[in-house]
C-alpha cells in the first residue's frame, strides 16, 4: 500500500480492510476459532487476508477442510502447499470416514455435497469450534443477500433466517451460548469480480483448474462434468476432450466446467465481465435443483 | 474505483424494488438465469409483465408473504464505482432494519410516489437517515410518467421536503424526477422533462463526493489484537491491530493511549509485510510504539491534545430493538468501538416519534422500533465521542445478556 495523498482507498483496499477487521475481532472475541478452508477461490482469498490481518504472527487458528473423497487433486495440492507455507494446522473432516463411522447416511441417493453438512457439524462439535469463517458471499445467491457477517447457529447447527441479529456499522456481536456456534462470512460485501480482481492483484497460488485446460468431459443435464471414476457415464453420453476451466470448485460428481480459453487472471476477468449466467448457476448442480435449494441447505448448517 | 454505499427504503408500492432491479439490470449485475426465475415466476403468477421486485425478494418466507422482511444487500459496479444497496422495507415496524441498513451507509435514497407526495414513510425514512448521520440524501420522485411529467407535481413535492428536511440533519441532499419503470432519469437523463436540469440517479450516484465526509483530524484508534509473533525473525514485535476509526496517524506522531493515559511516538505502521507513511480512516494497519507501554484490546492510541475523555455516564438516542420494552435498571452488555463493558439504564428521556419528531416526555420505557433518548451508566470508562462528529466512535450496540441477542442501537450525544 502506498501513500495515497488524497486520503482515498480503492475499492479492493475498502474491502480488503473491512475483512481484516473481521477476521481480528473474531480473533480477539472467541475461544476457538477456525478457517473453513475448501481450496476455492474464494476460501484462498480468505487465507490471504487472514495471513495479512496477523502478521509477522501466524494465522491464531487452525483450518478445517471437509473432505468429500471426490475433490479434484489439483485442489488438494493448492491447499497443501498453503498450509505448509503458511504453517497452520490442518484438519480434515472426510465424508468417508463420517460414513464409515455411521455420522452421515449414505443411501446412494444424497450427495457427497449434500453429506458434507453432517460431517461439518460433527467436526465443529468434536473440536469444539465456536467460530467458523466461511467464504459465501452475499452475491452469490439469493438467499445469501440476507445473511450476516456473524450468522449464528443453534446448537443443532441450524440457521434460522427469521430470527437473525441485527448487525450495525462494524460492531460485531459475537455472543453464543455452550454448544452454539458462530459462522463467519468475511467475504459478505465482496463480489466474484472483486475476489479475480484481489487474486491477480495479490499474484497468489490458486488450483490450475480454476484456468483453461484440456479436459476430458462430458454432458449432463446442461453442464459439463469431468471424467471421472467416481462419476461414471450413464447412457448416451460420451466423453470428448475440450479446452475448458472451473469457474468454482466442489465435488467433482457435480461441478461442471465451463468452455473457455481463459488461461488467466486478465482473460478470466475480461470473461466474467461479460458473462450472463452466475457462476452456481451455471455450474454447480447442487445449486439447481430448486429455487430455494441454497436456503434449504443454509438452515441445516451449510457453509 | 471507489465504493458506496447507500440504503434504500420503502414498501412494495412505491417502486422501490422496479428501481432496484432496474439498477442491477443497466449495470449488468443481473445475470439470465436470475433474469428468467424471475421472468418464470412472473409468468407462474399470471403477471403480464417480468416482476423485478422479484429479484430482491430473497427468502422463500418472504416470497411466500409478498413482503420483504429483513435488510438485503446488492451489489453492483459501474466503470466509475462499485455499489453496495442495503435495501430495507418501509413499514414503521420495521424502523429496525432501517436504523440497520442506514448504519454503514454514505448515502440514502428515499423514494417517493409522485402521485402521493410525501407520506409518513417518506418522512421516517429521512428523519431516521439524518439520525444515523448519512451525509448524503438522494429523493427520488417516482413514477412521473404517471403524473405526465408535470413540473408542478415535482417542485411542489421538493417543496415539502426540503421545508421537512430544515428540521433535520441533512448535509446533502439531491431531489431527482424519475421513472423507475420507464427508465426515465435513472440511468440517463430523460427526455420526458426538458425542465428537469440536474443529472441522472445513475450519474448522481457515481459522482457524489464521499471521501471528505470522513472525520481526517481526530485520531482515534481503537486497538483490536496485540500482534505478537514471538518467532525467531520477530522475537520482539509487538503490534497494535486496528481499523483507523479517525485522523490520521504517521510514524514519529506523538500519541497517548487511552484510558491508562501513557504517551508514547508512533515507531511505524505496517500494513502486511509492508511500511504505510500515513494511515487514516478506514484502514486496517498495525500500529508499532516506541516505548514499551502496556497496551490491550479496548485501548485508543490517540493525539496527546487531542483525545476523548473517558467516561461512564452516556447520553444516546438509542433504538429500540427487541419486543421486551427497554426500562430504567435494566442491566446490558454494551460494545463500542473494541471496548465491553455492562451498563445499567438511568432513564428514558423522551421517545422520539419518528414520524413528527415530536418528543414524548411522559413515557419511561421504550418499545420494538421506538427510538428515544436514554442515559446509562458503564461499569468501566467508555472513550465515546459525539455521534455527530464520528460514527465509529459515536456508536455503541446494547445486548442482552442472558440471550446474547443484540437489542439496540446507539448515537452518543455531544
Amino acid at each position: 500500500m502506498q501513500t495515497h495523498t488524497d486520503y482515498r482507498m480503492s475499492q479492493l483496499d475498502e474491502l480488503e480492510s473491512e475483512s481484516i477487521h473481521i477476521f481480528r475481532e473474531v480473533a480477539a472475541e472467541f475461544e476457538k476459532p477456525v478457517l473453513m478452508f475448501s481450496g476455492g477461490k474464494d476460501s484462498i482469498t480468505m487465507m490471504r487476508l487472514a495471513e495479512k490481518a496477523f502478521y509477522p504472527a501466524k494465522l491464531p487458528f487452525p483450518v478445517l477442510q471437509v473432505d468429500t473423497g471426490y475433490d479434484f487433486p489439483e485442489v488438494l495440492e493448492t491447499r497443501d502447499r498453503w498450509v505448509d507455507r503458511l504453517g497452520v494446522r490442518l484438519v480434515v473432516a472426510s465424508v468417508e470416514q463420517a460414513i464409515a463411522d455411521g455420522i452421515v447416511v449414505d443411501d446412494g441417493r444424497t450427495s457427497r455435497n449434500r453429506l458434507q453438512i453432517g460431517t461439518l457439524l460433527h467436526a465443529i462439535e468434536e473440536e469444539g469450534f465456536t467460530a467458523a469463517f466461511g467464504g459465501g458471499r452475499r452475491d452469490e445467491e439469493k438467499a445469501r443477500a440476507k445473511e450476516r457477517i456473524y450468522s449464528h447457529r443453534d446448537e443443532f447447527g441450524q440457521w434460522d433466517p427469521k430470527n437473525q441479529r441485527p448487525e450495525l456499522w462494524s460492531l460485531y456481536n459475537g455472543r453464543i451460548h455452550a454448544g452454539e456456534h458462530m459462522r463467519i462470512f468475511p467475504l459478505s460485501n465482496w463480489t466474484e469480480l472483486d475476489i479475480w480482481h484481489y487474486l491477480r492483484r495479490e499474484d497468489v497460488e490458486i488450483p490450475s483448474i480454476y484456468f483453461a485446460h484440456q479436459r476430458r468431459v462430458f454432458e449432463r443435464d446442461g453442464m459439463l462434468l469431468t471424467e471421472s471414476e467416481y462419476n461414471p457415464c450413464r447412457e448416451g453420453e460420451t466423453v470428448s476432450e475440450r479446452t475448458v476451466r472451473f469457474r468454482t470448485v466442489g465435488d467433482l460428481t457435480l461441478t461442471g466446467c465451463i468452455e473457455s480459453t481463459a488461461d488467466s487472471y486478465d482473460a478470466i476477468i475480461e470473461e466474467i465481465s461479460v458473462a450472463r449466467v452466475t457462476e452456481r448457476g451455471a455450474t454447480r448442480g447442487d445449486d439447481r435443483f430448486s429455487e430455494a435449494a441454497m436456503e434449504d441447505r443454509k438452515k441445516e448448517g451449510y457453509f | 474505483m471507489d465504493l458506496l454505499r447507500f440504503a434504500t427504503a420503502g414498501s412494495v408500492d412505491d417502486g422501490k424494488s422496479t428501481l432496484i432491479g432496474r439498477l442491477l439490470l443497466d449495470a449488468k449485475a443481473i445475470f439470465e438465469d436470475q433474469l428468467e426465475a424471475v421472468e418464470a415466476t412472473s409468468h407462474a403468477k399470471g403477471y403480464d409483465y417480468t416482476d423485478l421486485a422479484l429479484l430482491t425478494d430473497g427468502l422463500r418466507s418472504e416470497r411466500e408473504q409478498g413482503i420483504t422482511i429483513d435488510v438485503a444487500y446488492r451489489y453492483f459496479a459501474t466503470p466509475k464505482r462499485k455499489f453496495i444497496i442495503a435495501d430495507t422495507p418501509g413499514h414503521v415496524q420495521y424502523t429496525r432494519n432501517m436504523v440497520t441498513g442506514a448504519s454503514t451507509a454514505n448515502l440514502g435514497l428515499v423514494l417517493v410516489d409522485a402521485r402521493n407526495g410525501l407520506t409518513e414513510q417518506s418522512r421516517r425514512h429521512a428523519v431516521i437517515l439524518s439520525l444515523l448521520r448519512v451525509p448524503h440524501i438522494v429523493l427520488a420522485v417516482n413514477k412521473m410518467d404517471l403524473v405526465d411529467y408535470d413540473q408542478e407535481v415535482f417542485d411542489r413535492i421538493e417543496r415539502d421536503f426540503t421545508s421537512f428536511a430544515t428540521k433535520l440533519s441533512v448535509p446533502d441532499l439531491e431531489v431527482i424526477p424519475i421513472s423507475a419503470l420507464q427508465g426515465d432519469n435513472v440511468v440517463t437523463r430523460s427526455t420526458n422533462m426538458p425542465w428537469y436540469e440536474g443529472s441522472s440517479l445513475m450519474h448522481h450516484l457515481e459522482h457524489v463526493h464521499v471521501a471528505s465526509d470522513r472525520d481526517l483530524i481526530d485520531t482515534r484508534f481503537p486497538v483490536q489484537y496485540v500482534v505478537r509473533p514471538k518467532s525467531d525473525d520477530f522475537h520482539d514485535y509487538r503490534g497494535y491491530a486496528g481499523r483507523v476509526a479517525g485522523g490520521v496517524l504517521k510514524p514519529g506522531d506523538d500519541v497517548v493511549v487511552l484510558p491508562s493515559g501513557m504517551p508514547s511516538r508512533i515507531a511505524g505502521i505496517d500494513s502486511f509485510d509492508q511500511e504505510v507513511t500515513e494511515a487514516f480512516p478506514p484502514m486496517s494497519v498495525t500500529v508499532r510504539l516506541e516505548d514499551d507501554v502496556d497496551v490491550s484490546r479496548g485501548d485508543m492510541i490517540c493525539r496527546p491534545s487531542n483525545a476523548p475523555t473517558p467516561t461512564q455516564d452516556i447520553d444516546a438516542m438509542v433504538c429500540w430493538m427487541t419486543n421486551e420494552p427497554l426500562r430504567p435498571r435494566q442491566k446490558l452488555a454494551i460494545k463500542h468501538t473494541t471496548r465491553t463493558a455492562r451498563a445499567m439504564i438511568s432513564d428514558v428521556k423522551y421517545r422520539l416519534d419518528v414520524n413528527t419528531l415530536h418528543r414524548d416526555q411522559d413515557t419511561r420505557e421504550l418499545g420494538l422500533n421506538e427510538i428515544g433518548r436514554v442515559t446509562m451508566r458503564t461499569t468501566s470508562p467508555l472513550l465515546v465521542d459525539p455521534y455527530a462528529k464520528n460514527r465509529t466512535t459515536g456508536s455503541f450496540i446494547l445486548v442482552d445478556e442472558a440471550t446474547g441477542v443484540t437489542v439496540g442501537a446507539g448515537m452518543i450525544n455531544g
